[in-house]
């Protein structure tokens, strides 16, 4: 499954973020180990910002802190911030059979990718990154 | 405050509070289900665990195991049954005892994978099994309505 570049930026930086609860960082930093432009970056961070994801922090250099809780909050949280997965996309926009069969089977997919986003907190993904980084 | 006092194999005395976290979450009281399940996971059986989380408030939450060979094809695997903490108890780490009390029982039965299975929408458990660090298994669920 393929998600859109702003989605998976803030799922990056979501991730960042809670790695070093606390810790200041700027969109630039998270931008240079992304390989992608501040400024689009910059983006991504204010919507998180208004989420109550990220708290800009104040002082020199700016920033922004994770202030979310990190056992609670789930992916899908954060992907539902910048696009819609499930529920079943069955309905109106089926014209015949043949796209409603089509649209019953990515809609069994969607329900499945739903559920594993929910299911998955951003402390579990950091505990999953911490086994991929040994 | 929750106290763990001890992670234990089920017993008859237990029933009581076992139906009544069950009931208290599904909404449905099973009083012979569980005594059924008592009599099938709670033995002696090196391969079924019925175990439970005792507190100074009596028992709070349980788990049952079992080891199955050839399950859907697969060789032996451990595989939970059920797993339920009193709602009052939650966030206090019975259900992280429980578990790791029940894998350890499975790898001493012999095997090196557990598994489960529950329904997508049951989110808070969900979460609590990926914490465990539970994947996807490669197996699919499917169903079919009989008519």
């Amino acid at each position: 499954m393929r998600l859109q570049e702003n989605t998976r930026l803030a799922l990056y930086s979501v991730l960042e973020f809670a790695a070093q609860p606390g810790r200041r960082l700027s969109a630039a930093e998270i931008a240079s180990r992304y390989d992608v432009s501040p400024h689009h970056l910059a983006k991504v961070l204010k919507r998180l910002r208004r989420a109550g994801i990220l708290a800009a922090a104040r002082g020199a250099g700016g920033g922004y802190r994770f202030v979310a809780n990190p056992k609670r909050i789930t992916l899908l949280e954060v992907i539902s911030l910048f696009e819609r997965i499930g529920p079943a996309r069955v309905g109106p926009g089926a014209r015949n059979a043949v796209e409603r069969a089509l649209e019953q089977v990515l809609a069994e997919i969607d329900e499945t990718a739903k559920a594993t986003f929910g299911s998955l907190t951003v402390n579990t993904m950091l505990k999953l990154v911490g086994r991929r980084a040994l | 405050m929750i106290h763990i006092k001890g992670i234990r194999k089920a017993r008859g005395s237990d029933l009581r509070a076992i139906i009544e976290i069950d009931a208290l979450i599904s909404g449905v009281r099973k009083p012979a289900h569980w005594k059924e399940a008592l009599r099938k996971y709670g033995g002696r059986s090196r391969q079924r665990f019925f175990l439970v989380a005792a507190t100074q408030d009596g028992v709070r939450a349980y788990i049952i195991g079992e080891v199955r060979d050839w399950e859907f094809g697969s060789p032996s695997s451990g595989w939970v049954i059920d797993l339920a903490v009193h709602p009052r108890a939650r966030l206090s780490g019975l259900a992280t005892r429980l578990m790791d009390d029940l894998c350890r029982r499975l790898r001493e039965a012999g095997v090196d994978k557990v598994r489960t299975l529950l329904a997508r929408d049951n989110a808070l458990v969900l979460a609590f099994f990926r914490s465990q660090g539970m994947m996807a298994a490669p197996l699919i669920t499917l169903e079919k309505e009989l008519g």
